[in-house]
């Protein structure tokens, strides 16, 4: 469909005046981007709206929250972040966002470290099996969790995990998401492997060349890798839904849905309140290195 | 790299090789093994061969229903999702100025639409005077009961799905902007109007995005939890209740584990089914030019 400006111009100099066809084309390319403009304008502002309308709402009082479309607040009050941050349990909101950090920086630190290793192994080495382990990596992405979610509760109940942060640190920590291992792979594998060879030759090890040389190469798809691990973990439900059940130990997920079920019949503003908190950290995040998200999902393909 | 021992690659994906089969080579199995049995975690395992897919198949009401909202739920949110997703990518891709700026803010659904604080915000904005009703009445329609009516209230998470359609988008701008431009001029040189450039060029050569947009995003709907669990709680009268859910309460509510895992077993049989299926008409209209990408 952008065929018709890429057309090349004979006439770019301007030294003949332009062909009655290239008027034309001129114009249809400027009416094309005019149309282009305003559909993805309209379209664009209908689907930011209710993240605005949320910030707005969380500063309204609870009888204005239904009354208008409108974002803007009449009378503008902290009241529902003061409230909603107190929480109705005997923990504040300050509580949780620290669980749901101790729960995400290791997991992150882990996913990070054992995908470049366990990538690293893929992408460099031949070794007795690697075909079949490859296949179960792709195999493995596609897997529902559905599938194996029971017997992994089983599991980490029978070794006296429940209630702890352990079941969502360790799996990630072996390399369980296929998806960033499969993502580093391919990433690795477009890197040449000249200066690996040349550390070789001077005589590093394997390890060495990896620390040294790898790592520093694989920046760009680790910090993809660390991005959207936070990402997903910050946002992540049904994974402490099943395994934290002490409410001092909750993430940000769950204490949210605690407090819908806590106070959601009167106390509109609060709920909302909390809901901007518990976005900001994502947003942040993804305003901040937006280049990498951007690039790794184009690289590797994400869900979501 | 020569030189090593071959078995070095082995010692560096060892983590994974661990964690494959602790985390789902035995729960793969497990499961499969649990479907059989009764199992309430308080006495062990009793087998009892196929009472639970008999169960499934023939008296489960719940079940016929849960099925039935999953398939409708999927067959209408990946379709929806991808088009949507297909459409702003192609608008998108023309020489604009603010194409990033346009990129950003599609993606950041995306980003967001998985977390509890976007459900909570659905509850708000389809509520019987939120802000979708407000806006249909100030443009003059009748408000809808959205979570009332179990006609409904299932749109509403096609809907949030939909919404979160950047990350399918930025898949498709990226095929389409390494489409050889040369393509094009030679065709509108032959005097193609752009659907025939974009129906006979584009879309023939961006079909290895869309078949994995398509297998990740039907994976991806099937195992939908967040949304019915939080903005809809299931219902009214079952019409969202996924399978996913019913799998939990089965699993973490009645602790009926046996049960569970064959509702799990019978939903990852439907997605291994249509899974293969796309596989294998793959070859049919999945067009791979040379040694492009997958």
């Amino acid at each position: 469909m952008s065929s018709i400006t890429d057309l090349p111009n004979p006439n770019r100099d301007g030294r003949e005046p332009p062909t009655a066809l290239e008027l034309k084309l001129r114009r249809k390319a400027r009416i094309s981007s005019t149309i282009r403009y305003t559909l993805l304008t309209v379209i664009g502002l209908i689907m930011v709206y209710p993240l605005i309308w949320l910030v707005g709402a969380s500063f309204k009082t609870n009888a204005e929250m239904f009354s208008s479309p409108s974002f803007w607040p009449k009378d503008a009050t902290i009241q529902g972040y003061i409230d909603g941050w107190k929480t109705s349990t005997p923990y504040t909101f300050g509580t949780f966002f620290l669980n749901s950090l101790w729960i995400i920086i290791p997991k992150v630190i882990g996913t990070a470290v054992s995908c470049t290793v366990v990538a690293y192994g893929f992408a460099r080495f031949e070794f007795p099996g690697k075909k079949f382990l490859f296949v179960t990596v792709i195999a493995t992405l596609l897997l529902p969790n559905v599938v194996t979610r029971i017997p992994q509760y089983l599991l980490f109940r029978d070794i006296g995990w429940l209630d702890s942060f352990l079941p969502l640190w360790v799996p990630s920590a072996l390399a369980g998401d296929a998806f960033f291992v499969f993502m580093v792979i391919q990433f690795l594998r477009a890197i040449p492997r000249d200066m690996e060879e040349a550390a070789r030759v001077d005589g590093a090890n394997t390890f060495q060349t990896l620390v040294y040389i790898v790592v520093p190469l694989l920046m760009p798809a680790l910090i993809s890798v660390c991005l959207f691990q936070f990402m997903w973990t910050m946002n992540d439900f049904l994974g402490p839904l099943i395994y934290i059940s002490s409410v001092e130990k909750y993430p940000v997920s769950l204490a949210l849905k605690l407090s819908i079920d806590a106070t959601e019949a009167f106390a509109w503003n609060q709920i909302l309140a909390m809901s901007v908190l518990a976005l900001a950290p994502s947003l942040i995040v993804f305003f901040a290195a937006q280049k990498y998200f951007i690039d790794g999902i184009s690289a590797g393909g994400v869900k979501g | 790299m020569g030189g090593e021992s071959k078995y070095v690659g082995l010692w560096y994906v060892a983590p994974y090789v661990i964690g494959l089969v602790l985390f789902i080579a035995f729960p793969f199995l497990a499961s499969f093994y649990l479907s059989f049995t009764d199992y309430d975690l308080l006495s062990s395992p009793e087998w009892v061969g196929t009472k639970n897919y008999e169960k499934l198949f023939t008296r489960d009401r719940t079940f016929d229903k849960s099925l039935k909202v999953t398939l409708i739920y999927v067959f209408t949110t990946v379709p929806l999702k991808l088009a949507f997703a297909l459409f702003i990518a192609v608008v998108l891709n023309y020489r604009l100025k603010a194409i990033n700026l346009f990129r950003t803010a599609y993606y950041v659904p995306s980003i967001l639409g998985g977390s509890i604080a976007i459900a909570v915000l659905w509850r708000y904005i389809f509520a019987d005077t939120g802000l979708v009703n407000m806006a249909i009445t100030a443009l003059g329609g009748e408000p809808i009961n959205w979570f009332g009516d179990p006609e409904n209230a299932l749109f509403t998470i096609t809907l949030l799905r939909c919404w979160q359609f950047g990350s399918a988008m930025v898949i498709f701008l990226a095929a389409l902007q390494s489409v050889d431009k040369s393509l094009y001029e030679a065709a509108a040189i032959d005097g193609a109007g752009p659907w025939r450039i974009f129906r006979s060029i584009t879309l023939p050569l961006i079909t290895p995005v869309i078949f994995f947009n398509l297998i990740m995003q039907t994976v991806q709907a099937f195992q939908e939890f967040n949304g019915p669990y939080i903005i809809t709680e299931g219902g009214p009268l079952k019409s969202t209740y996924l399978l996913p859910l019913y799998i939990y309460d089965e699993a973490f509510k009645s602790f009926d584990m046996g049960y569970a895992s064959a509702i799990a077993w019978v939903l990852f049989a439907i997605i291994m089914v249509l899974t293969l299926i796309a596989f294998w008409s793959s070859k049919k209209w999945v067009y791979y030019a040379g040694d492009k990408r997958s």
